[in-house]
């Protein structure tokens, strides 16, 4: 998922802290009392650090995000595909923008962010390391991918750190439209020609699985769950959150008339869940490691973004500072 | 406050912060919505109409450079709010008035 710790945080560097015991279990006590806390309250080092760290990469795969989509808007097939497309491309920006200054109340600067991501030291989510070939992907990603970000935001709002948390607030009422807008898509082909319905469905078969590892490793390998769990960092497990995607998920599927890339995907009436076939979590690590299909295209279309408008940023600031020359004088 | 804002900008790093203030709608008093970077005071109305009112979640906007915001010390706020504690006959609940007067 967005926020599932790609960067592992050995033991040690956690538990290597001058923090006073004595401030520690009064925060601590704070956080299991559902307290928020502010940027100006006494909080761990790695409390701090691993908010850092996962904010910053949460702003990182909104933005990073953006080119997979934006790829597809000249060539949406109507004007209001087209406008809609855009307007959800605003949104993924305006996502990455809240995040980013929510990262920034914890001490990071945007400078340094951004450095981050352009030299690799960042990860983002691994979803958007995956090509998106045909217009159905538009359907596939706004339905599954947005859907499965909704699923891991919802609870972030009570996320402990109160900045990100109104971040979560904010995301999780733009969201819901993207996911629409996405199964609007799926319906649109699937109930199209026979071309369009194979176009769905081959998209389903590319996101599905990607998708499903959006939540992150299995829990029992997950080793900085427990502690973002008891800092209320992380309020449910990547396991519990993504069995409940895909028990809301495969009903719409099913729906569509399309069928799921699982052969061993079953309802199982004791458990009251679906269950799902094995993931392939090499092919997590792989493109976690930046093996994705199409990771230096990403990043070298977010850098030449970034390099493109550096004169604008440059002339602004000139402006802003000449201005201020002018009205001082 | 926005040139001193646009002074200390210098022209390599990141823009001034800037806080944001929303009034949702006519009658209401503008709020604290988050935070933007702009190199001075009307870009910064523009990048956060932009950011924050995509949904015409606004009919005004205040940018306010977070350099000029001072605040009180959460490590001190129970010192800090303690003299308002025991005021408790600041509140109507502390009079105790027979129930056959009406409309008090
Ligand atoms: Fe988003
Ligand atoms: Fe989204």
């Amino acid at each position: 998922m967005y926020t599932t710790e790609l960067q592992k945080v050995s033991a040690l560097d956690n538990s290597l802290s001058a923090d006073p015991p004595e401030l520690v279990a009064a925060f601590e006590a704070r956080v299991a009392a559902d307290a928020f806390i502010e940027p100006k309250d006494w909080m761990p080092q790695a409390y701090r650090r691993t908010l850092v760290r996962q904010i910053s990469q949460h702003a990182h795969s909104e933005i990073v995000g953006t080119l997979p989509e934006g790829n597809w808007i000249t060539r949406a097939p109507s004007l209001r595909r087209k406008a809609v497309l855009l307007a959800k491309v605003q949104d993924e920006c305006g996502h990455g923008l809240y995040l980013y200054c929510a990262a920034e109340t914890l001490g990071t600067s945007r400078e340094q962010m951004i450095e981050a991501l352009h030299s690799g030291k960042a990860k983002y989510s691994t979803i958007f390391n995956y090509p998106t070939l045909t217009w159905a992907d538009m359907g596939a990603i706004g339905w599954l991918v947005d859907g499965a970000a909704i699923m891991n935001q919802v609870p972030l709002q009570r996320t402990s750190y109160g900045p990100y948390a109104r971040a979560m607030v904010r995301i999780c009422k733009e969201e819901s439209f993207h996911q629409r807008q996405g199964y609007e898509i799926m319906m649109t082909l699937a109930n199209g020609s026979a071309a369009q319905k194979r176009m769905a469905q081959d998209a389903l078969n590319r996101w599905w699985w990607p998708s499903i590892m959006m939540f992150g490793p299995p829990d029992d390998n997950s080793p900085n769950s427990a502690q973002s769990m008891r800092w209320r960092i992380k309020r449910e497990s990547n396991d519990d959150l993504r069995q409940r995607f895909i028990d809301v998920t495969v009903p719409q599927a099913l729906a569509l008339g399309l069928t799921l890339p699982d052969p061993e995907l079953k309802w199982n009436e004791a458990r009251d869940h679906y269950d799902y076939g094995p993931i392939d979590w090499e092919e997590f690590y792989a493109v976690v490691r930046g093996e994705g299909q199409v990771a230096k295209e990403r990043m070298s279309a977010r850098v030449k973004a970034w390099e493109d408008g550096a004169w604008v940023r440059e002339a602004a600031a000139a402006h802003a500072v000449k201005k201020a020359k002018r009205n001082a004088a | 406050m926005s040139d001193k804002a646009t002074n200390e900008a210098s022209l390599k790093g990141d823009w001034a912060l800037w806080e944001v203030f929303i009034r949702t709608r006519g009658g209401l008093s503008h709020r604290h919505v988050g935070s933007v970077h702009a190199p001075d005071a009307e870009l910064a109305l523009k990048h956060a109409r932009d950011t924050y009112t995509r949904r015409m979640e606004g009919v005004s906007i205040w940018v306010a450079a977070s350099t000029s915001i001072s605040a009180s010390d959460p490590a001190h706020a129970d010192a800090f709010f303690e003299p308002a504690a025991d005021k408790v006959y600041r509140h109507p609940t502390f009079y105790n008035i027979p129930k056959n007067i009406k409309h008090i």
